[in-house]
Order: structure tokens, then C-alpha cells, then sequence
């Protein structure tokens, strides 16, 4: 079934067009990957479908709601983890989770099974009571994604998780990206052919601001004639194999 | 709302340099002024005068918390996840002023219990100069939200902390008496909000409350004025964002 649908969406920036007639389609439970180079129009189509900014043209429909119309109502169904971490420096873990389940209203009894629940998902245990800002960026980057799923959120966009972390983070960031795997929809923009193919379900090529593909690891493979993603991923977007 | 201004609150109050400026430097001025005064006696430097005005000059740095705040959310990408949550814009502006109000009075009620063993005359006009500081800190620290909204971390150090707290006091009256300077100066002076705020906590502390009224109204329309140029300023780039 289908959660997010975007029909002929377009961003632009004064003469830049950042996403040029998006349509995307993509599906409840599955992680999907928006992968490109910089520049591409992922962060931009990940900010629209989250109603961080306003298409130009064109409408994104998400949980069935249009992100133009009813973006109080896409709020509640999502959770974001922007690029940049996304945490309160000068609180510690356990505050930063506090933040974001008082922000959402929730009880102390419920804020407090929230935070045993996440903080288990993500080996938060031995840093909660840490100042947030002093983390590491592995540790940044997990605090910012267990703050996304406090509302329990239907899709959950991240955006470049693993931007910027060494390889032994990246593959415990992987690890927790997997065990939400099919609970929740993912929505992972990145520029690591690697993470995309060890991560996702389907996976959408983006260059400047358009889609040039959509499928899975194999499917994306077998279009490009090649066995190697990575070889596929340069076929597509630089001699426009689609 | 009440939570994340109660984040906002924990922000500043951990931040050591906010504290040891907010703080420390007023009541640093407020004993090297009262050692001053000892040792050549300067009548605006007595301890009845001079008060007043240092709280006044020490409400400067809730602009530079606040602003400081507001730029650093904007940079960091803490803001855009929180746009993405069901908190409106009267939450954040909210979020951002309230818990800076009991900090300014906190710093107020501090400056003037200093005062007191230096020779302060203890009376109830205390409470009511502490009172009548409200209009003041709500002005300074809409300042903050407004150069918040529009200026990056590194210009609102510049802007609030260097250039604000120097014209804040230079035209507050307090540390020389504008008539001697007179011009230009004064009329600059007296159209802006300081010199009436050090002025109006000094006639509530003397219990001169007719003067009190006549300061009372420019401080409060520049507040309102304020407050709303920054309303419009932070909700205007909360949608470009």
C-alpha cells in the first residue's frame, strides 16, 4: 500500500530548480533511499515531504494527507532526523528525550517507558545522563534518531544519517537503522552507494532534482547491465541508462 | 510550551559565560563603583543612584542570552526537527521569552540585594523598582528574539554582546550625566528606551512615583513596538525555513 505519492513536484530557488516534476511512489513498511550526488534534490524533496518548505508546484501526499494542505496533519504522522544533528547541546540524553516527549504531551508514567524503550533500542543506557553536545557524532546521530521515533511516527525521514562518521559508527548506525526495518516506513536520503544497497528495500536516483530511477538493488542492476551497484549507480546518472 | 521554554531556561542557565556576564559583570561594576565613589565621592555614583542604573545596564545581556539562543537553534538543525512537531509559533516565541522574565528580575533582585550591605536604603520601593523593571527586560529580550531571527551566532556576539551593552549604557545615563554632553546626544537618548528605564527604576526607589509615569509609557511602547517587529521577524523565517 502506498504511503507517499508525489505528483510532478517542483522546488525551485530563484532560477535554481532544486526538484523538477518529482513522482514517487513509495510504500508502507519499506525502507526506501533517495540516492544522488550532492546537489541532487534529495535534502530539498525530504524538507517538502516533511513540510519543512513549500513546494513550488505540485502536491506530495503523505499518509493519504497533502503536504501543501494538511500539514498539521502530516506532522503527526512522521518524525524527522535532519542532517546536521539535531540535538539540544546543553541537555543531556535523557533531557533531549524528555524535550521531545513533552513536546508531544505525554505522560511521566509514558515518558518514562518511552525513554527505557529507546534508549534499549539504541544502547543509550551509559549515556543518558551525558551532555548531548559533548557526544560524539555516532552518538549525536543515535540520540537524533531515538528523539524521531518518541511519536511513534508512522514514516520516519533521515536524512544522510551517516554523513561524516567513521566506519565502525556507520555499521552500528546500520544496525539500528535495521531493527526498525518493517515496523515503520524509512525514508534514508544518502550519498554512500554502500549504505544504500546494505540498507534498503527500494532505492531512487535523484540528479538535479529529478528522478532517474527506481527499484531494487537488483532490478537497479539488471537495467544497467552490471552486477556491481556501484557501476550501476555511474551508468544511470552519468550516461542516463534508465 | 512550558517545556521548551523550560529546555531554553536549562540552556542558558548551564552556559557558565552567560552566567558569569549576566551575572557577575553588573555586580563587578556595582563594587568597583561603590569602591570608586568611597574614595572620590561622585554624586551619580551613590548607592541609591548607581543601583538602579546597574540593573538597568544588566538587563543589556538578557538580549544577548536570548539572541544567542535564538541563532544558535537556527544554525544547529534542533529548530528544523522541532518545526516538524505539532509546536506553533506562539510556542516558540513563547518558549523563547518567558524563561529569560524571572532570569532578568532574578538578576535584579540580586544586584539590589548586593547593594544592600554597600549602603543601600532598604525599603519596600525595592520591590516596586524590581516590579517596574518588567516592561524593560520584555524590551531587552524581544531585542534578543529579533537579532536572533535575523543575525547569525557570530554577528549577534558582536551586535548584542559588544555594541548593545556599550550604547545600552552610554545612553542609559548612568555612568555620566547626559546634560553634560547634551546636543544631539541627549535627544538621541531620550528617544530611545534606556536613560527612561535607569530613570524610572531610580524614581521607584525613591518613591517619586509621578516621575515614575512619565518614564513608564516610551519604555512601554517601545516594548510592544519590539515584540512585535520580532514576532513578525522569527515567524518570518520559521516559514523560509
Amino acid at each position: 500500500m502506498q504511503i507517499i505519492k508525489t505528483t510532478e513536484l517542483v522546488k525551485r530557488y530563484k532560477n535554481i530548480t532544486a526538484v523538477d516534476k518529482l513522482d514517487l511512489e513509495i510504500h508502507e513498511g519499506e525502507l526506501f533511499s533517495l540516492l544522488g550526488v550532492n546537489g541532487a534534490g534529495k535534502t530539498t524533496t525530504i524538507k517538502m515531504l516533511s513540510c519543512l518548505t513549500r513546494p513550488t508546484e505540485g502536491d506530495a501526499f503523505v499518509g493519504g494527507y497533502s503536504v501543501t494542505k494538511e500539514s498539521e496533519q502530516v506532522k503527526r504522522l512522521i518524525g524527522v532526523s535532519p542532517q546536521e544533528t539535531a540535538v539540544a547541546p546543553g541537555l543531556s540524553v535523557k533531557e533531549n528525550l524528555e524535550l521531545i516527549c513533552g513536546i508531544h504531551r505525554f505522560s511521566k508514567e509514558k515518558t518514562s517507558a518511552k525513554i527505557a524503550e529507546l534508549s534499549d533500542q539504541f544502547s543509550l543506557e551509559d549515556v543518558l545522563n551525558r551532555k548531548a553536545g559533548k557526544l560524539s557524532g555516532g552518538w549525536q546521530r543515535r540520540v537524533s534518531i531515538a528523539m524521531a521515533l518518541i511519536s511513534e511516527p508512522k514514516i520516519l525521514f533521515l536524512d544522510e544519517p551517516t554523513l561524516g562518521l567513521d566506519v565502525i559508527a556507520r555499521h552500528e548506525l546500520w544496525g539500528a537503522i535495521r531493527s526498525m526495518k518493517g515496523k515503520i516506513t524509512i525514508i534514508l536520503t544518502t550519498h554512500y552507494m554502500e549504505e544504500a544497497e546494505a540498507l534498503s528495500d527500494c532505492i531512487g536516483i535523484m540528479k538535479n532534482g529529478k528522478l532517474l530511477a527506481q527499484g531494487t538493488v537488483a532490478e537497479l542492476n539488471a537495467k544497467a547491465k552490471t552486477n556491481d551497484f556501484e557501476s550501476a549507480f555511474v551508468s544511470i546518472v552519468k550516461e542516463g541508462v534508465v | 510550551m512550558m517545556t521548551f521554554a523550560k529546555r531554553c531556561m536549562k540552556e542558558i542557565l548551564r552556559d557558565p559565560i552567560n552566567l558569569g556576564f549576566g551575572l557577575g559583570f553588573p555586580l563587578v561594576l556595582l563594587l568597583l563603583l561603590s569602591a570608586l565613589q568611597t574614595n572620590i565621592p561622585v554624586s551619580l555614583f551613590e548607592i541609591d543612584t548607581l543601583t538602579p542604573g546597574i540593573t538597568v545596564f544588566g538587563l543589556s545581556f538578557m538580549t544577548l542570552f536570548s539572541a544567542t539562543l535564538v541563532a544558535k537553534d537556527r544554525e544547529s538543525a534542533l529548530l528544523q526537527r522541532l518545526y516538524t512537531t505539532p509546536l506553533t509559533g506562539a510556542d516558540f516565541i513563547m518558549g523563547y521569552m518567558f524563561p529569560l522574565l524571572p532570569i532578568a528580575l532574578g538578576q535584579t533582585v540580586i544586584c539590589y540585594l548586593v547593594a544592600i550591605p554597600l549602603g543601600l536604603t532598604f525599603s519596600v520601593n525595592i520591590v516596586y523598582a524590581v516590579i517596574g523593571m518588567i516592561p524593560m527586560a520584555v524590551f531587552n529580550i524581544a531585542l534578543g528574539l529579533l537579532c536572533g531571527s535575523i543575525f547569525g551566532v557570530k554577528q549577534v556576539g558582536g551586535i548584542c554582546g559588544a555594541l548593545l551593552t556599550n550604547l545600552s549604557a552610554w545612553l542609559s545615563g548612568v555612568w555620566f550625566d547626559l546634560k553634560l554632553v547634551g546636543g544631539f546626544f541627549e535627544k538621541i537618548a531620550n528617544a530611545l528606551p534606556f536613560v527612561h528605564a535607569a530613570e524610572l527604576e531610580k524614581s521607584l526607589f525613591s518613591g517619586d512615583f509621578e516621575l515614575a509615569g512619565t518614564h513608564i509609557l516610551p519604555i512601554f511602547l517601545y516594548s510592544v513596538a519590539v515584540t512585535a517587529i520580532a514576532v513578525f521577524c522569527f515567524l518570518r523565517q520559521m516559514k523560509k525555513q
